[in-house]
């Protein structure tokens, strides 16, 4: 039986799916009856999608325009 | 075979190279800020250079990530004055959830931790990232904001899989207590100004 603060140190592996099948299993007994070990796992899932969110931000017209310039003069000069 | 002319070589590099142009600017932005399109020139050069040695255009989204990577990290280095290395021990026992749970930023809140990351814009994701030293702060932007496997990350960093994961491991629990820093230091937590 694994403690909360072991639980806690690999929730983002778990998450990952980077748990040897032991490990995994170890968490998800934890997790079994743990009820603040699971809103430490929906967060900690939470900030994933968070990280990945910000991933969408769109590059500026001009600096495309600008780094296209660069394409069109390689191997030019 | 013959070689390829040049001509369709540097066509075939612009159409790959401006297929990416937009996922390298973002992944740039997290790793060096305002020098993100500097960084991009400098990689989009240092890959026409070495174009020839790409010998599969489905690895061309990895091989031109680890040439950013590495620009991005030259220019780290050339920033940086301190130590990176952050030690493992005064922040292995943070707990963001539980910190936002003990505090009670937001009261009278029945989401308590979704609201907190509400708070965050892009600009602000942005600055947290880049209180993170380049040691952390790369293999989180690829694994978790560009979807990099853990593995392809080691090959492009040239470092043991093993690292990678216990920078992963250190890099996430920095993020999440810079994230808690960044929003008292804002004033993010004031239920005032929601």
């Amino acid at each position: 039986m694994i403690s909360c603060a072991e639980a806690v140190e690999q929730l983002w592996e778990y998450l990952d799916g980077a748990l040897i099948e032991q490990d995994r299993a170890a968490i998800e007994e934890h997790l079994s009856f743990c009820r603040r070990c699971c809103g430490e796992v929906e967060f900690a899932d939470e900030l994933r999608v968070f990280l990945a969110r910000e991933a969408s931000e769109e590059i500026p017209d001009e600096v495309r325009a600008r780094l296209i310039t660069t394409l069109d003069g390689l191997g030019t000069v | 075979m013959p070689p390829e002319p040049k001509r369709l070589a540097r066509e075939r590099f612009r159409v790959l190279a401006e297929e990416q142009l937009p996922r390298l600017f973002a992944i740039a932005r997290r790793l060096v800020g305002d020098e993100a399109e500097d960084a991009v020139q400098d990689t989009l050069l240092k890959a026409y250079r070495g174009f020839d040695h790409l010998e599969h255009s489905a690895a061309a989204p990895a091989w031109i990530t680890s040439i950013l990577v590495n620009v991005c990290r030259d220019r780290g280095r050339a920033r940086a004055r301190a130590p990176q290395q952050v030690s493992i021990d005064a922040m292995e026992e943070f707990s963001l959830f539980r910190k936002i749970a003990d505090e009670d930023p937001f009261p009278y809140s029945d989401s308590l931790h979704l609201d907190f990351l509400e708070q965050f814009g892009s600009e602000d994701v942005r600055a947290v990232l880049a209180r993170l030293p380049d040691l952390y702060r790369i293999p989180l932007v690829l694994v978790y904001v560009d979807g990099f496997a853990t593995k392809e990350v080691a090959r492009m960093l040239e470092t043991p899989l093993g690292t990678v994961l216990a920078r992963l491991h250190r890099g996430r629990k920095l993020f999440e207590r810079e994230l808690w820093e960044y929003a008292e230091q804002a004033g993010l937590l004031r239920e005032s100004v929601r």
